[in-house]
């Protein structure tokens, strides 16, 4: 697991891991070496917004702007994220 | 937002390839053609020396299309050695703009600098370089050729380039004492992934299964040697350990469910549901160069032949469990009964399982090498040999 605070931190999809729309599975996936994850709708909403470095608060705005119906996002968010940084599916952005 | 809970998708449905019926798997064995020698592969025992049937670049790409088309997205180029096909890294490319996730399954004999990082530039997500033994000598001996500086080489330019690597360390009953040093060398070069996979008895492993089985405590002094090694560097390293089946009561899945998850496809363009498919007769194996990918998967007679559970004799046909394990491996309930519809008798509740006991009872056993067979390498001339004997025998 990468170890690294994504309060202060700007994070990013782990290079490992491939995200793509599967058209025969109707959903999103994260590819791995050998390996596949389906992503429900709101997770894929976070990961592909991850393909770029991101920090915590820049994130939130952009889902907030994407889905301004939702509030009190940023729990669920950070929860998902904090399960995504100890699979490895995001990493510290080193620059 | 989509309105499923956010908390909720951190646990996504699925992390293993088991969606039915969605080829999610293409093995795409380029040649047959292999510089090493393993006594244990599991490529058919007779293998022509002869590439000229082997499927173009144009062919290859054709067939990666149809099966992303499918929904295929893991795809394994693996041989034989698949270094030898001068057109690799323009398969990779088209891989990776396909929407693949690639894994080169290799040797690392013919690899170099210049080609991992064309490979990686090409798209290439994953090398996963086999090791014969655990030093120079005993890589030597059960793969046949000295290529254990080039195999320690090339694994750490792999990891220098940052491509994703895994190591493969095929074990059988002369190397599972090496567990540990194979583990302590995986872990000093930086592997993430090391696979522990006792070989399985298909092709020139089954004509070698007397000299390659291991004995139980060889398996479990090895299995506890690994799990040993797991607590000490937790974390650092994922390790997998493959078991032979033959110890165990209930038999593993074929390949996930025959016709559920794989696509295998051999250098000459037959299409099978698994690699050792071939084994069993009186199966008629459609090839590529003659039919579409999706009519092959969906309607050819080979898929449909053990999907599902409609196949079934007794004692799966009424087992609560048949729907588990699919009655297990149709190869091996050929090559043990002879009927490729009968339970794999790696089963307990197997009418055949003594056929699997007498084989293990005699592994507890010391190794008597007078009474043995030698050990049979996998290369072309024993191929032909063996060939000639078939044909002496009819």
């Amino acid at each position: 697991m990468s170890d690294f605070d994504f309060d202060s931190s700007a994070f990013i999809l782990n290079p490992r891991y491939q995200y793509q729309w599967e058209e025969a599975q109707q959903c999103n996936v994260l590819l791995y070496p050998e390996g596949l994850i389906k992503l429900s709708g709101s997770a894929a909403e976070i990961i592909q917004r991850c393909q770029e470095k991101i920090t915590f608060s820049q994130l939130i705005d952009k889902l907030k702007l994407a889905f301004p119906e939702a509030d009190g996002i940023a729990e669920d968010v950070k929860e998902f994220l904090q399960d995504a940084q100890r699979q490895d599916w995001i990493v510290e952005s080193a620059d | 937002m989509p309105n499923d809970k956010i908390g909720s998708s951190s646990q996504p449905t699925s992390d293993k390839l088991s969606n039915t019926h969605i080829p999610m798997w293409l093995l795409a064995e380029l040649t047959y053609a292999c510089p090493v020698q393993c006594p244990y592969c599991s490529n058919p025992m007779d293998i022509s020396a002869s590439r000229k049937n082997e499927l173009t670049t144009d062919e290859w790409i054709r067939v990666m299309r149809q099966a992303r088309k499918l929904g295929a997205v893991q795809l394994g180029f693996s041989g034989g050695e698949p270094l030898i096909r001068p057109d690799l890294e323009q398969l990779i490319a088209e891989a990776s703009s396909l929407g693949y996730y690639s894994n080169l399954i290799t040797s690392a004999i013919g690899l170099n600098k210049e080609k991992i990082t064309a490979f990686k530039a090409a798209g290439l997500g994953h090398i996963q370089i086999s090791f014969q033994g655990s030093n120079r000598e005993s890589n030597k001996l059960f793969g046949g050729t000295d290529s254990f500086e080039q195999k320690m080489m090339m694994t750490k330019e792999v990891i220098n380039q940052e491509l994703a690597l895994g190591l493969n360390f095929v074990l059988h009953r002369d190397n599972l004492h090496q567990v540990k040093e194979f583990l302590v060398m995986a872990e000093s070069l930086g592997a993430e992934f090391v696979e522990l996979a006792n070989c399985q008895y298909y092709g020139w492993a089954m004509h070698n299964r007397e000299h390659l089985l291991p004995s139980r405590q060889q398996l479990q002094d090895a299995e506890d040697v690994t799990n040993e090694f797991r607590e000490q560097y937790s974390g650092a390293m994922n390790i997998f350990f493959v078991a032979p089946d033959y110890y165990d009561d209930r038999p593993k899945k074929c390949s996930n469910g025959w016709g559920t998850t794989f696509i295998t496809v051999t250098p000459e363009g037959d299409v099978l549901p698994c690699q050792s498919a071939k084994v069993i007769p009186d199966l008629e194996f459609p090839n590529i160069r003659d039919h579409d990918l999706a009519s092959i998967w969906k309607d050819s007679a080979l898929f449909n032949s053990f999907r599902g559970t409609d196949w079934m004799l007794e004692p799966c046909v009424s087992c609560p469990e048949k729907e588990l394990e699919y009655g297990g491996c149709r190869c091996q309930a050929f090559l043990l009964t002879g009927d490729a519809r009968n339970a794999d008798p790696v089963c307990s509740l197997s009418p055949y399982h003594d056929k699997v006991t007498r084989v293990t009872d005699v592994a507890q056993q010391p190794l008597d090498s007078e009474d043995k067979q030698p050990l049979l390498f996998r290369n072309m001339a024993n191929a032909k040999k063996l060939r000639a004997q078939k044909t002496e025998a009819s």
